[in-house]
């Protein structure tokens, strides 16, 4: 979160040097500067997650070296999901959490001729980015992993895409459907990721208890270190 | 059973295959005998996992005598397991000083959010004469200044005379001090406190209703904090009476004096913890050379340390408001800035021998707990208090200080863990939750406001 924090501090600080530097009566350099912010903003963040993850590299090895059994604690998948969790969180408060305070005061939606669906869809909207920003995380960090450069290169793509899709509002057809699209491929390709399949899906379900054949292995084990 | 074995067959394979490993580097037949003698002498030690430790089994039995090679290992293993258990424990220290950090936040943004005389400006402390309803920026400033020079020289005198009479063991003396503010934090703040959110709310409520309610918050909290009582029950209530002080503080400090104050007494936390000559510093030291413990009431424990009497014969030498110093010497336990002292502070100084009966065996290992100064719940909460307050309105600027505060008390308590002795809490915390209040409420706020305007998403 405190990443995700510091890289939208950077792109404020970016946005508010861009606008302070132009001509403020002009509504569309206006705009086409809140779209560069938004865009440098995206870049930022996506920049910080991969920040994130080589400092948790690094504290994965230092956990493994003195760990019980050379391994760490947390497996770099739990920590890619949190971490996911943790950006979508503090990305989707920051989304919400002002509009959540308005929405308590007298006030009637969209009263000057803007949507009045305006709170349902920032709604969905924030649970779709948060949503989005996990399934982001345990891909980015799976492919940082395993030197899929090809992989990040689409989540930042999709992550530009989803944003700039937000740009289409208030035409909701537009930018909420295909947002929703977005999550639910995300969601696939992360369940995958992280080495979901059918048959684990299955295995949940049907709630089988598969019978542990540990305790055989380490018995076998144990009659070659007696001799 | 079955695990049981699994277990120490799991430990002897472990042992093994490090010993082996580590053996590369010696010639290979001695070593697997090496190896076979160290999984021997090794079930003290199966657990030690450094390198270093390891290392020397081989080379030790090679002289072939066990006794020789158990000596020097387990020296290195005591060091390698106090290093395992501190970054072990060091991530539940930082849990258990997060809930309650939150919680007290909580209470004052949301009193700060709903109940408003703790935003209504209705003078100023006597520590804070000078006003800032001035026409100018630079004489504003000059006043905020001031301020907070009067301010930080009133904590410093009183931290020194606290100091002063502890080293002089006037204990009476500030017992009687300590039972005084906390008795005027638990009954008339918490009067006040009850007033405004019950206006608020319009709930009616009669005179002998409020007196019962209040008599029994407040003695309860008296004896809860002073004398005996569960673990928990204190840490409500220290957390209660650190929400209420920062209340007075958000409500009586004009706005720039706040952030001047919060700075300075940054820096003034940094010197008195850390320098030689600091008060704070010669406090801890002084209680530690006596083996007593530091006002417990002044400090969030997270954890019981107290036992009344202990049945395991390896800690029982020590007595029972010892056991704390044994854990400060081992390192695992470290206090941090019992911070200032100042007039309205006295609230927070209230000693507590905390000495519940439940027994504590299962305690000794697991619970080597972490104490935080309360003046510096009381400073964290101001901070983001005040960035709920002022700022515009705002709930992110809010939102922002939280994370950085939590991000700079985590950062603290890492270098506790490496550096191991009582370090302030205030400077990291502080910092980062300032640098992020002025920055977010000038910079991001009007770029998330733009895009939510548009309802953009980033």
């Amino acid at each position: 979160a405190f990443f995700w924090l510091v890289s939208l501090l950077l792109a404020s600080l970016i946005w508010f040097i861009s606008v302070h530097l132009s001509d403020r009566e002009d509504a569309k350099l206006q705009y086409g500067l809140l779209v560069f912010g938004a865009a440098v903003s995206v870049l930022l963040q996506e920049a910080f997650r991969f920040a994130y993850f080589k400092l948790l590299k690094k504290a994965d090895e230092g956990l493994a070296m003195i760990s019980e059994d050379g391994r760490s604690p947390i497996s770099l998948r739990q920590m890619a999901y949190v971490s996911g969790l943790s950006f979508g969180i503090i990305s989707g408060m920051f989304s919400v959490i002002n509009i959540l305070a308005d929405s308590i005061g007298p006030g009637i939606v969209g009263i000057h001729g803007d949507s009045p669906y305006y709170f349902i869809t920032s709604a969905f909207l924030t649970m779709a980015l948060v949503l989005l920003h996990t399934f982001w995380g345990v891909i980015f960090f799976d492919a940082c992993e395993k030197r899929r450069y090809w992989c990040l290169g689409l989540v930042v793509a999709s992550h530009l895409l989803t944003s700039g899709l937000t740009f289409l509002n208030p035409w909701y057809e537009a930018s909420l459907v295909p947002i929703f699209i977005i999550t639910l491929c995300t969601g696939l390709w992360a369940f995958f990721t992280a080495g979901g399949s059918f048959r684990n899906i299955l295995k949940c379900l049907s709630c089988k208890q598969e019978n542990d054949s540990r305790v055989m292995m380490y018995s076998a084990l144990q009659v070659p270190l007696e001799d | 059973m079955i695990t049981f074995m699994n277990n120490s067959d799991s430990e002897e394979e472990t042992c093994n295959e490090r010993t082996s490993l580590m053996s590369a580097e010696s010639p290979p037949v001695p070593s697997y005998q090496d190896g076979l003698q160290a999984s021997e002498a090794g079930e003290v030690q199966v657990h030690r996992k450094r390198r270093t430790g390891s290392s020397r089994s081989p080379n030790d039995t090679a002289d072939g005598e066990m006794s020789d090679s158990g000596v020097p290992v387990r020296e290195s293993t005591l060091e390698n397991e106090e290093e395992e258990l501190t970054l072990k424990y060091g991530a539940k220290h930082v849990i258990m000083l997060f809930v309650p950090v939150t919680l007290c936040m909580i209470v004052v943004v949301a009193t700060i959010k709903s109940v408003r005389f703790y935003t209504e400006k209705n003078g100023q402390l006597i520590y804070t004469p000078f006003s800032e309803d001035t026409p100018s920026v630079g004489q504003r400033l000059l006043n905020s200044v001031l301020n907070t020079i009067i301010m930080i020289s009133v904590i410093v005198v009183m931290t020194v005379f606290l100091v002063l009479l502890y080293k002089y063991r006037c204990y009476k003396f500030i017992h009687g001090w300590l039972i005084l503010s906390s008795l005027m934090l638990l009954f008339l703040f918490t009067y006040i406190y009850l007033g405004e959110v019950l206006k608020t709310y319009n709930v009616a409520m009669d005179y002998p209703t409020l007196f019962l309610v209040i008599w029994n918050f407040g003695a309860v909290g008296m004896i809860c904090i002073h004398w005996k009582g569960p673990l928990q029950l204190q840490q409500a209530y220290l957390i209660m009476i650190s929400a209420l002080m920062a209340l007075v503080f958000i409500k009586y400090l004009p706005e720039w004096s706040a952030w001047v104050i919060l700075g300075a007494i940054s820096i003034y936390d940094l010197m008195a913890v850390l320098c030689p000559k600091g008060p704070l510093r010669m406090l801890v030291e002084t209680a530690q050379e006596r083996n007593e413990p530091i006002f417990p009431a002044l400090i969030y424990s997270s954890a019981m340390m107290w036992t009344v009497g202990m049945a395991k014969p390896d800690t029982a030498a020590r007595g029972p408001s010892q056991q704390t110093w044994d854990a400060a010497e081992d390192g695992r336990e470290n206090h941090r800035s019992p911070s200032h002292t100042d007039s309205q502070m006295p609230e927070m100084r209230s000693p507590v021998p905390t000495r519940p009966t439940t027994s504590l065996e299962e305690l000794e290992e697991e619970e080597r707990g972490v104490k935080l100064g309360l003046g510096d719940f009381i400073f964290y909460s101001v901070l983001v208090g005040k960035a709920a307050a002022t700022a515009s309105g705002d709930w992110n600027t809010t939102l922002a200080c939280f994370v950085a505060i939590l991000i700079g008390l985590c950062l603290t308590l890492l270098l506790l863990a490496v550096f191991k002795k009582a370090l302030p809490a205030l400077p990291i915390s502080i910092t980062f939750g300032l640098v992020f209040y002025f920055s977010t409420d000038n910079l991001v706020r009007p770029f998330m406001d733009t895009l939510a305007s548009h309802q953009l998403y980033i």
